[in-house]
């Protein structure tokens, strides 16, 4: 909460709006005496230092017998007060449903303007949820990026969202002459407008953080921005480079981007916007992991097989936290966008190319994937075949 | 028994053994008023002292009277009970087949698997499934969705319950050719939604708030039949340094599921992610949350690639035997393995 104290006094309205929308969700730090307890037992709380719902619940009713030197039916109503006065409230998934239909465009998506992707991800990149692009570099993550910033800003009559675009580029490769091109090209009805481009660039904030920490400073500033004007996208290019220099592969019991990841989410979640993250591919190690202790070993086919494949940096964690994965790789001279994980989409592979619009597909039905290949990283021949659309 | 084992405050306690009371048969026979002067305390709280006393002999001399110990049952009864007891079909007839009918109610199940393996996907389909109504061989109940990942989708519960509506609309026209068939109601996608209680959860005290309190919503919505957790991880994998007190709240929490789980006769499943841990001079993969957490859960399944097919593994459970079966995901949900079929065909 330090960092409040640096904000201008005008903004102290915007973070008490802020408390409302995140820490009304914030039960854990809710106070014990505002939970209606009765008087002489909140006292006995309050004078042992168990301030809020996180001290009490994370003691067990012994500890807090011990602790507040009171009987057991005392200590047991007192918690079941405060665990139900801290617990979400539920809602129905049909309400859920209802309300997003009711408030969202589009029914809270961003639409990549990809027809297949877009269809097989029921209408783009949805509201709320973590998108991650894993590929190896020189593959279009960025352009795929510059595109999706540039529909963000988009008047709605064009597709877009209208709205504000936080591009967090770590690894500095952000172009805003490539973003201009694209836009020309991709929507020249626009574009051809007087100080349209403009406009849209000027929509999109680049911020270029130096350090993890740096970057974890912006990321709290950014939580206040996205409410205050109308941010309709986060992107952050890459996550992989902010810990690569830092991050080392086994068994760890704390991801380094452990915090990130929920705050993302719940920035994500509670602001209702897409966030996009991409991330960075190095070689499958040795004795890299994908079998569990009760499956027969394969690994010596596996070694000749999988030899030219890669594997997502960031590592399994990661993966588990992020809601949507696209792989973008290159096969026998054929980049290929693949949904890896989606909790929609069935394990599709759609053939792209990079050209003075950006990424586009060359077909829109894509060919279903079998089994874990959806998640291997292919890299043959990717040298030979870039496709320099920029100097067409 | 002993005055310590009583429920009452420390310094009641110690009040009492001081003035030379340390079993309760000591204090059967003693009056409010002379405790509370022999305490030094106000003749209510001597009251509730002897009131605790009185609750915790009598829970002694009546237990003898069905069983050996209090609240106990015999093994005979349990097997009875089992025999009655209910499943809640997963979609995928080998995996039923192996799990003995389906995910088991009054037992807590742990389903974990790689990322994009389809854990959110089965617990979708298991809060759908759930409610599926007697007639059509289901429990009819409601379901409990505690999202603590945020990767719960509207959009994709809707498609799995219309296509489970659709299977039922189907399931009617086969089985009640002739007049029964309008007498049977469809359940339309819709109903589906309405019955699944979706919490989200935003971190580990809220969920441990929230396993407290279930115990008290389910009393008031008595036909929950199943309990969903996605995932019991993603809190107790950040922001946690002492790992002495993750372990405890860990277990404190599994032991208030086991309870919920027995006491209402319920299904709770419980999504745990994979981490790599290092055996035998190798990584594997294994669930999260250690050795310790692995006790939690009575039955464990395991999903994870085969070749090019998903499956599901038996990876601990008391009563079933350890096998693995395939299954695939696809639009209308979890479903059995296409080539599974074709095998069956063959045979």
């Amino acid at each position: 909460m330090l960092y409040i104290k640096n904000l201008h006094f005008k903004q102290i309205s915007i973070i008490k709006s802020l408390i409302i929308i995140f820490g009304g969700r914030d039960m854990a730090n809710k106070r014990i005496t505002e939970m209606g307890l009765p008087k002489s037992i909140g006292h006995i709380f309050a004078a042992r230092n168990i301030i809020t719902a996180k001290d009490a619940l994370s003691l067990t009713e012994f500890e807090l017998m011990e602790l507040l030197d009171v009987g057991l039916a005392q200590v047991k109503s007192a918690l079941a007060l405060i665990s139900e006065m801290t617990s979400p409230r539920y809602q129905t998934v049909q309400t859920l449903l209802d309300q997003r239909k009711q408030n969202e465009y589009l029914t809270g998506h961003l639409p990549t303007q990809l027809k297949g992707l877009d269809a097989a991800l029921c209408g783009g990149l949805p509201f709320g949820a973590l998108t991650e692009l894993v590929g190896p570099s020189g593959i279009g993550k960025t352009q795929f990026c510059l595109k999706l910033s540039l529909l963000a800003a988009l008047p709605s009559c064009y597709g877009g969202l209208d709205g504000q675009v936080i591009y967090i580029d770590v690894e500095s490769k952000f172009s805003s002459r490539r973003l201009i091109e694209i836009g020309i090209n991709s929507f020249p009805e626009v574009f051809c407008l007087d100080g349209i481009a403009k406009e849209m660039a000027g929509r999109i904030t680049v911020l270029r953080p130096g350090s993890l920490t740096e970057f974890t400073e912006s990321l709290q500033e950014i939580k206040v921005s996205v409410l205050q004007y109308k941010v309709k996208l986060l992107i952050v290019d890459s996550m992989a480079a902010l810990v690569s220099g830092e991050y080392e592969q086994g068994p760890q019991r704390q991801h380094p981007l452990g915090w990130h990841i929920s705050f993302l989410k719940s920035l994500a979640e509670f602001s209702r916007i897409p966030v996009v993250m991409t991330n960075q591919v190095r070689s499958r190690g040795a004795n890299q992991i994908s079998q569990y202790i009760f499956q027969e070993s394969t690994v010596e086919d596996d070694t000749e097989k999988f030899d030219s494949r890669l594997v997502a940096a960031l590592g399994i964690h990661w993966a588990h936290a992020v809601n949507i994965r696209l792989v973008l790789e290159s096969r026998s001279g054929q980049r290929f966008i693949k949904v890896a994980k989606s909790p929609m989409s069935p394990t599709l592979a759609f053939p792209f190319q990079v050209t003075s619009m950006g990424i586009i597909l060359l077909n829109d039905d894509g060919v279903e994937m079998a089994g874990p290949q959806i998640n291997a990283i292919d890299h043959q021949g990717h040298s030979d075949i870039i496709f320099h659309g920029d100097e067409r | 028994m002993e005055v310590l084992r009583l429920p009452l405050s420390a310094s009641q306690k110690g009040k009492l053994i001081s003035a030379g009371y340390t079993s309760i048969a000591s204090l059967s026979s003693v009056s409010p008023s002379h405790l509370a002067l022999e305490l030094k305390v106000s003749e209510t709280e001597a009251l509730e002292i002897l009131k605790s006393v009185s609750d915790g002999s009598r829970l002694q001399s009546t237990s003898s009277s069905f069983t050996i110990v209090n609240g106990a049952q015999s093994a005979w009864d349990m097997l009875q009970e089992e025999e009655t007891s209910v499943h809640i079909t997963t979609s995928c007839a080998d995996l039923d087949s192996i799990l003995g009918g389906g995910i088991s109610c009054k037992e807590v199940t742990e389903i974990g698997g790689v990322p994009g393996i389809g854990k959110t996907q089965l617990g979708i389909q298991l809060a759908v499934n759930v409610q599926i109504p007697y007639d059509y061989g289901g429990v009819g109940g409601k379901a409990i969705y505690i999202d603590t990942e945020g990767s719960f989708m509207v959009e994709r519960a809707l498609q799995i319950a219309e296509a489970c509506s659709a299977d039922m609309a189907e399931y009617s026209r086969l089985h009640h050719k002739g007049p029964q068939a309008c007498e049977v109601k469809t359940m339309q996608p819709k109903d589906f939604l309405e019955n699944i209680f979706y919490f989200r959860v935003c971190s580990y005290t809220e969920q441990i708030a929230l396993t407290n309190y279930l115990d008290k919503f389910i009393t008031e919505h008595k036909d929950v039949k199943v309990v969903i957790i996605d995932s019991i991880t993603f809190h107790f994998r950040q922001d946690f340094d002492d790992m002495a007190l993750r372990t405890r709240i860990l277990s404190g929490m599994a032991l208030n599921l086991m309870k919920l789980a027995r006491k209402f006769g319920l299904a709770v499943v419980v999504l745990n992610q994979v981490t790599t841990k290092y055996a035998d001079g190798q990584f594997h993969l294994a669930l999260a949350l250690g050795d310790s957490w692995s006790h939690s859960s009575t039955n464990r399944i395991i999903l994870h690639w085969n070749g090019n097919e998903r499956y599901a593994y038996i990876d601990k459970s008391p009563s079933l035997r350890s096998a693995s079966a395939p299954y695939s995901v696809t639009p209308k949900g979890i479903r059995p393995s296409d080539s599974n079929n074709k095998r069956i065909k063959h045979v």
